[in-house]
């Protein structure tokens, strides 16, 4: 059964924040196509934590500045 | 849409139709012979060839078409691959258990390689819609 993740992120809002950075600049610099990381940014796929690292790298922020969990007892 | 959906997308449309031409072309024979009498063989032969030459044309086609940036295959990429080889892959444990089963009851060979077929094209069909929905809905 497809569900959507407890994973929510603040991309879209950091990407804003850092010079109106599109989907595709983001995608070329971690490494994945524009689809992944729209796939993310809206919560339909959770990223490797490699790969969130990558994000929070481009950004230059701290994981939880881009990631939060939302599940039970958090 | 990446390289990969589109050949999710490429994969199941041939699966489908190949196995529906050769579905076509052996119903057409048992109109007038039992249908276990009908000559399968170069029809089943035909339609996993013309599969396999229009599966390869199709991809060097969709490589050539698809824009660059999209080619890359990445972990998400992997990730619905792995997910689509996993739900298809019970449909080959399915038709060869079936395969099984019916060569120990010394059923004729029209009916094993028949099951066989159905599941290799169930195998491909599903798997490549599992991987369709997830590239579409998420997971």
């Amino acid at each position: 059964m497809v569900k959507a993740t407890k994973v929510t992120n603040n991309i879209r809002a950091l990407r804003f924040a850092n010079g109106e950075m599109t989907q595709a600049d983001l995608a070329e610099r971690i490494g994945v196509t524009r689809q992944t990381v729209i796939a993310i940014e809206q919560g339909r796929y959770s990223p490797s934590l490699e790969m969130a690292f990558q994000i929070a790298q481009a950004f230059t922020v701290p994981l939880d500045e881009v990631f939060q969990y939302g599940g039970e007892g958090s | 849409m990446t390289l990969e959906e589109r050949r999710s997308w490429t994969y199941l449309a041939v699966a489908v139709v190949s196995y529906g031409a050769y579905l076509s072309a052996v119903f057409a024979r048992a109109a007038s012979a039992p249908l276990i009498d009908v000559d399968y063989v170069p029809a089943m032969l035909w339609s996993i060839g013309i599969a396999i030459v229009f599966g390869i044309v199709l991809n060097i086609a969709i490589g050539i078409f698809t824009p660059r940036r999209e080619q890359t295959k990445d972990a998400r990429d992997r990730d619905i691959e792995r997910l689509g080889e996993h739900v298809g892959q019970a449909f080959l444990v399915i038709g060869g258990v079936a395969a099984l089963l019916l060569a120990i009851v010394e059923a004729d060979y029209f009916y094993i390689a028949n099951v066989l077929y159905l599941c290799f094209v169930l195998s491909a069909v599903v798997g490549s819609v599992a991987k369709v929905i997830v590239y579409r809905r998420g997971f």
